[in-house]
């Protein structure tokens, strides 16, 4: 467990980086991580087409979507995705996004 | 014949410092185990131990016979890939004997030391939790053992033992309490299988233009499947293959949200937990009154469900024979002449098969997906004969170390198998095991091997006239 800040803020993150509370999750948190732990300057539009869909999926299903959805649904192939998150949609796009990490065979 | 890598020269504690992240109190309450480490751990560690000797009489006689002969030393794919002397199955199952020798010999308890006796104190509990965690029970050191000793065997009592005072992996626990929670390794909640499940029944209908189902909670299917949950998420093509499967034959199959997970991650932790998981197998099959459960393309759930006769049985109330995987059963659909294929879909496709360690040395699955491949591909060709079949080297990642702060350890533990499969030539290596199928890609990019991997049933519904 650790302890993420950026600005004069602060929140709880687990050993990976990934916040613990998806609720507390804000524009300027998705801008920090994105610059501190994923080495993106700026968050374009398409990195937010991806980020936007994941927290609604986020919030409607309470899990990650899959990721042959994610590719379908914000047009983009996982190629593309994974040159917006270096880190790829699990690891950089999620925690961006403020999901918790995915577990199990993956 | 000199293994397909060297063997590395010794390095002294090259991977002491790589341990997984402690369990979380949050995920070892959801799985009866104490929240932290107990107070009198050392006592109680020694009072399981006993209680493992007494139940199982092969760790007892694993724990005598070793002569620490080293035939074991340089099979295991971790310290080929780490050359830290923990890593020769032989060292690492001595971290368990040497205790053993201390409490339960004679002559242990009497000259300690000088009879390579030990405490169980501090320094040996982290030993213990580091090295038990960097084998993953696939068994390769077990087949070249002249006594036959089972080092999987010890890894899992020596997990046990560390669950049983409070000390595991946040990885490990933390699936396990998922399964408990919401039915499944990765979490999925109902809703998200069911639309999991809607949304690949509308890929195969743009796909193949037929109205192939994903079912999931029927009442009285005829089969249960129960694949890895990372099917339904990451290996879609796998999920779909399900599908495409039973539509060419006819066949009423469901998934359930109750238990929609092959996995048993319960086996890398402890005995209570492995039943406890592979039960619920059971129960779904019987609330959904089908007549067949079948284990989808995952490696340790196989291990598992071997075993569900004994665990959970008597499983009289399916049809035989029981219980049965998916490759077994394609093959034997093969036989009869079911499909109708046609192999020059996948002429684009020089294949090769990794056998996943527990199917092959735990599950007797060794000719089934190769008959499955045979029939879908024109060019299937095998890896090296040592690196294959029941000498096959894991992927690096079973066994509860598919976790990413270990990372060096896995890739480590994947280079002879990448090795094998470059020698090859293969452009896509299939294996029907969801672990092997999330750690392998890495290992490909890591070791700069170009190729892609597969599931087995993957090709098979890409040969498929439907």
């Amino acid at each position: 467990m650790g302890v993420y800040k950026w600005d004069d803020k602060q929140i709880e993150v687990d050993e990976d980086g990934f916040i613990q509370e998806p609720d507390q999750w804000s524009e300027e948190l998705a801008k920090a991580l994105a610059k501190s732990e994923e080495e993106i300057a700026d968050l374009t539009p398409e990195h937010w087409k991806v980020v936007n869909y994941l927290r609604n999926y986020y919030k409607q299903f309470g899990v990650a979507p899959m990721i042959r959805k994610l590719c379908k649904e914000t047009g983009f192939e996982l190629k593309y995705i994974y040159q917006l998150f270096p880190s790829g949609p699990a690891k950089g796009a999620c925690k961006i996004a403020g999901l918790p990490k995915p577990t199990g065979c993956v | 014949m000199t293994s397909i890598i060297p063997a590395p020269d010794l390095l002294e504690d090259a991977t002491a410092k790589l341990t997984c992240y402690p369990a979380k109190p949050k995920d070892l309450r959801q799985i009866a185990l104490p929240l932290a480490r107990v107070p009198n751990w050392q006592q109680k560690a020694i009072e399981k131990f006993a209680e493992l000797l007494r139940k199982y009489k092969s760790l007892q006689v694993y724990m005598d016979i070793c002569a620490r002969c080293g035939a074991c030393a340089d099979k295991c794919q971790f310290f080929l890939g780490t050359g830290d002397p923990n890593n020769m199955p032989v060292a690492r199952a001595e971290l368990m004997r040497s205790v053993y020798r201390r409490y339960f010999t004679p002559e242990g308890r009497m000259f300690g030391a000088a009879v390579d006796a030990y405490d169980f104190d501090e320094a040996m509990l982290q030993k213990w939790y580091t090295y038990f965690y960097q084998c993953s029970e696939c068994r390769r050191c077990s087949v070249f053992c002249p006594y036959g000793v089972d080092t999987a065997e010890i890894t899992m009592a020596a997990r046990e033992i560390m669950a049983s005072i409070g000390v595991a992996t946040k990885y490990v626990t933390e699936v396990v309490a998922k399964v408990y929670q919401l039915g499944n390794n990765l979490g999925i909640p109902p809703p998200a299988w069911i639309d999991n499940c809607q949304f690949l029944e509308e890929e195969l209908k743009a796909q193949t233009g037929k109205d192939i189902r994903l079912p999931v909670d029927e009442q009285g299917a005829q089969v249960l499947l129960v694949a890895p949950s990372a099917d339904n998420f990451a290996n879609t093509n796998t999920m779909m293959a399900y599908g495409i499967l039973f539509h060419a034959l006819g066949v009423s199959w469901t998934t359930s949200t109750y238990c929609n997970e092959g996995g048993n991650f319960g086996l890398f932790l402890d005995f209570q937990n492995l039943k406890k998981v592979n039960q619920r197998i059971v129960d779904a099959a019987r609330q959904l009154k089908v007549k067949q459960i079948i284990w989808g393309e995952c490696g340790h759930a196989w291990r598992a469900g071997i075993l569900t006769d004994t665990l959970n049985g008597p499983l009289d109330f399916l049809e035989v024979p029981h219980p049965v995987h998916i490759c077994q059963y394609t093959a034997a659909m093969l036989k009869r002449g079911a499909f109708k294929l046609d192999k020059t879909a996948n002429d684009d496709v020089r294949v090769t098969y990794h056998d996943p360690c527990n199917p092959a040395r735990a599950g007797q699955l060794l000719e089934e997906p190769r008959e499955i491949l045979r029939a879908s591909c024109n060019h299937f060709v095998e890896m090296r004969p040592d690196t294959i079949r029941e000498r096959t080297y894991c992927c690096g990642a079973g066994g509860g170390l598919l976790t990413d702060e270990i990372m060096p350890i896995r890739m480590a533990g994947g280079k002879p198998r990448a090795e094998a499969c470059r020698a090859t030539g293969a452009n896509v290596m299939a294996t029907p095991c969801a672990i092997c199928k999330a750690q392998l890609p890495e290992v490909m990019k890591h070791w700069k091997v170009d190729c892609e991997i597969s599931g087995v049933h993957d090709l098979l519904v890409k040969a498929m006239v439907l």
